[in-house]
């Protein structure tokens, strides 16, 4: 864990942090599973090993503050604090779902808790966190915007765009790259030239990296910028290097044309973002393995109940289908 | 004769079409040792090397433009665009560069690539990997429009569409990459604007498109048993368009329903049925019949997702209704 630590003053966040964690993973290891069990329609992409991203940063929001997240978004989902059961009814695209079922894994968003959405189109959601944040400002409510993306979608045009928009405008937005290294079945350094953080200091950004499995290292930033951001010094950007445990999707199962098992071995082994920061909260003094593991056993129980009322609950009417391609107007 | 895949097929179109051309080369995300997440192009860059077979960044109007100008320039590039709903992200590189360029130019530029890519809903993959789009592209002068049926057509609509000199859009259907049919062993092309007739009949015209000519014939083969004899036309191209054979069919018949899987709404089903009511309006017993996909955007439910789509029991159940002489949609 990074030094420069505030010991036990902040018992409470740190817990809470280890717990939503805990949760992402929990929730990924039964998605996963409907998958593998033929229970979940289509597919979806696992956030594992990522978590230390979307709860480091999301533990610095507010519910007003808003997020955007990815095909990889139900780590960002949980962070931004949805419940279990809404997010499995919708990926099982039952009428209880976040989405009465329409939107699915990749489509996933929680208006209640300001995720506006996961993303299909790799890097379509650049353009709508800036325009939150645009709204952000002309408003005056004081909200920042966070737009997660990975480091594939770097390479999307619109990113250039937004970030000089931004930038001119002086927006409360914090650009967000999750570098898990690849994009799809490909190493992103031969799909990336030059340095992602001096694309953005191209637009007079200041760029951060930040070591993405330490939740403490991503929260103590992220307060930060944040905090920053409020004032109108953003726009901000951070890449977090991180790594996803599972294939691309749940359906890559064969990869080691693209990744070697001894890389995701090291990474499962040393680099875990919840065995490390357990640890840390156990030496620390601030908790007891017993507790945590008592974290973990509830949480548990949790999704495995959320898991059970999704499967049971029943589908959207068939008259659902062709509502909410319009909202109603006034005139 | 033997049976290939339908994605066997356009591989092995690609690849003897590569061998015979050294102009030829393929870009896109994950073609080369990943061969597509559809495994369609694997082995390609085995044989061809990765000059040839090149793995782009997620950059899809950055890596279309660059097949325009090298298109422009003496090569003939096969752009790879992953999921057809990607379309809206090239529209300008396709639809103002590509397609104008001949045109613009008095004849004196031309631009001889292909774009592949897909269609296809009810693979549980939401609104934005799941449309079908290819009205879209249809509807602009200059580029040619390839929509296969089966792993037949596929391997001859490729090999016209890399020799065509202008820019052409093939669709596969995503489903349809396992189906297998027939493929001859020897060299063959099919010439675009030659429309396929599956199945002749008396007494009702089935024009389907892509995997709706499979819901064509299986709706024909019900009726059938029912006593009505209906005709299955595949046009193969939908610009061109071979109108001749469409005609034909219309006049001897007298009825006809259009099958395609793009949205009803200003779709490929309203251009047919508008030129079958305005050409053969006088042989016609009653309008022609469109049937589209429902006017949503595709939903992720399974439960919502099969209603959108045209189905052999509506097919056969419209057909039923038409030869009976019942008014539809009579206002
Ligand atoms: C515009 C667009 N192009 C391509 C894809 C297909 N695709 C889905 S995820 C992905 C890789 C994204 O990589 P990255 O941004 O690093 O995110 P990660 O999957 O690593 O979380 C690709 C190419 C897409 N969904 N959208
Ligand atoms: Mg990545």
């Amino acid at each position: 864990m990074s030094a420069a630590r505030k010991k036990k003053t902040n018992a409470e966040d740190y817990l809470r942090m280890y717990r939503q964690m805990v949760r992402i993973r929990a929730f990924e290891d039964r998605a996963n599973q409907l998958y593998l069990s033929a229970k979940m329609p289509g597919l979806t992409h696992m956030y594992s090993g990522q978590e230390a991203v979307a709860v480091g940063i999301c533990e610095a929001l507010t519910a007003t503050d808003r997020i955007t997240s990815t095909h990889r978004g139900h780590g960002h989902c949980v962070a931004k604090g949805a419940n279990f059961k809404e997010m499995f009814c919708e990926l099982l695209g039952k009428e209880e779902g976040y989405c009465r079922g329409k939107g699915g894994s990749m489509h996933i968003a929680d208006q209640s808790n300001g995720n506006l959405g996961a993303n299909a189109i790799v890097g379509g959601s650049m353009g709508i966190a800036t325009g939150a944040a645009l709204s952000a400002k002309r408003l005056g409510t004081g909200d920042v915007a966070v737009c997660f993306f990975g480091d594939g979608a770097t390479a999307q045009g619109l990113w250039y765009e937004v970030m000089n928009m931004a930038a001119l405008w002086g927006l409360p937005v914090i650009y967000a790259c999750e570098n898990n290294g690849y994009s799809e079945y490909t190493k992103t350094d031969e799909i990336a030239a030059g340095s992602l953080t001096a694309r953005a200091e191209a637009f007079g950004i200041e760029a951060h990296v930040v070591d993405g499995q330490d939740v403490l290292a991503v929260n103590d930033l992220t307060q930060k910028l944040v905090a920053r951001a409020r004032k109108g010094e953003g726009p901000f950007f951070i890449q977090l290097d991180t790594y996803r445990y599972h294939g691309h999707h749940v359906g890559d199962i064969n990869r080691e044309y693209y990744r070697s098992k001894d890389e995701e071995a090291l990474w499962r082994s040393e680099r875990d973002p919840i065995v490390n920061f357990g640890k840390w909260l156990v030496d620390q003094g601030i908790s007891s393995s017993d507790d945590l593991d008592k974290v973990k056993s509830e949480v548990e129980a949790d999704a495995d109940a959320a898991v059970a009322y999704a499967e049971a609950a029943p589908y959207p009417d068939t008259r659902e289908v062709d509502m909410h391609v319009y909202a109603p107007s006034a005139a | 004769m033997r049976e290939i895949t339908l994605s066997k097929a356009v591989n092995e179109a690609i690849a003897e079409e590569m061998r015979r051309d050294e102009t030829i080369f393929l870009l896109g995300e994950d073609v080369a040792e990943a061969g597509t997440p559809f495994k369609v192009l694997s082995g390609l860059v085995e044989e061809f090397g990765t000059e040839r077979v090149i793995d782009t960044p997620i950059s899809e109007p950055g890596f279309t433009g660059i097949a325009v100008g090298a298109a422009l320039t003496g090569s003939r590039p096969i752009v790879d665009l992953m999921f057809g709903d990607f379309l809206f992200l090239i529209m300008d590189q396709l639809c103002n560069q590509a397609a104008k360029a001949y045109y613009m130019s008095g004849g004196k530029l031309n631009v001889p690539m292909v774009l592949r890519t897909n269609l296809g809903a009810t693979r549980r993959s939401a609104a934005q990997h799941s449309q079908s789009l290819h009205a879209l592209v249809a509807h602009i002068p200059g580029l040619k429009v390839a929509l296969p049926s089966s792993a037949y057509e596929a391997k001859g609509l490729m090999k016209t569409a890399i020799r065509d000199n202008n820019p052409v859009v093939i669709f596969e259907d995503k489903l349809m990459y396992q189906d297998k049919a027939p493929v001859p062993e020897e060299e063959y092309l099919i010439p675009f604007g030659e429309a396929n007739v599956k199945r002749e009949g008396k007494d009702i015209t089935l024009i389907g498109t892509s995997s709706m000519v499979q819901v064509a014939e299986a709706a024909a083969e019900i009726l059938a048993k029912e006593g009505i004899e209906a005709e299955v036309i595949d046009p193969r191209t939908i610009v061109p368009l071979d109108e001749e054979t469409l005609l034909r069919s219309v006049k001897k018949t007298s009825r006809a329903i259009v099958i395609d899987e793009g949205h009803q709404s200003y779709g490929i089903t309203g251009e047919i049925a508008s030129r079958l009511n305005e050409k053969a309006f006088y042989h016609l017993d009653a309008p022609v019949v469109r049937m589209g996909a429902m006017d949503v955007p595709v939903p992720f439910s399974p439960a919502l997702e099969d209603l959108t789509v045209p189905t052999v029991e509506k097919v056969t159940a419209m057909a039923r209704r038409l030869v009976a002489g019942e008014m539809i949609h009579a206002a």
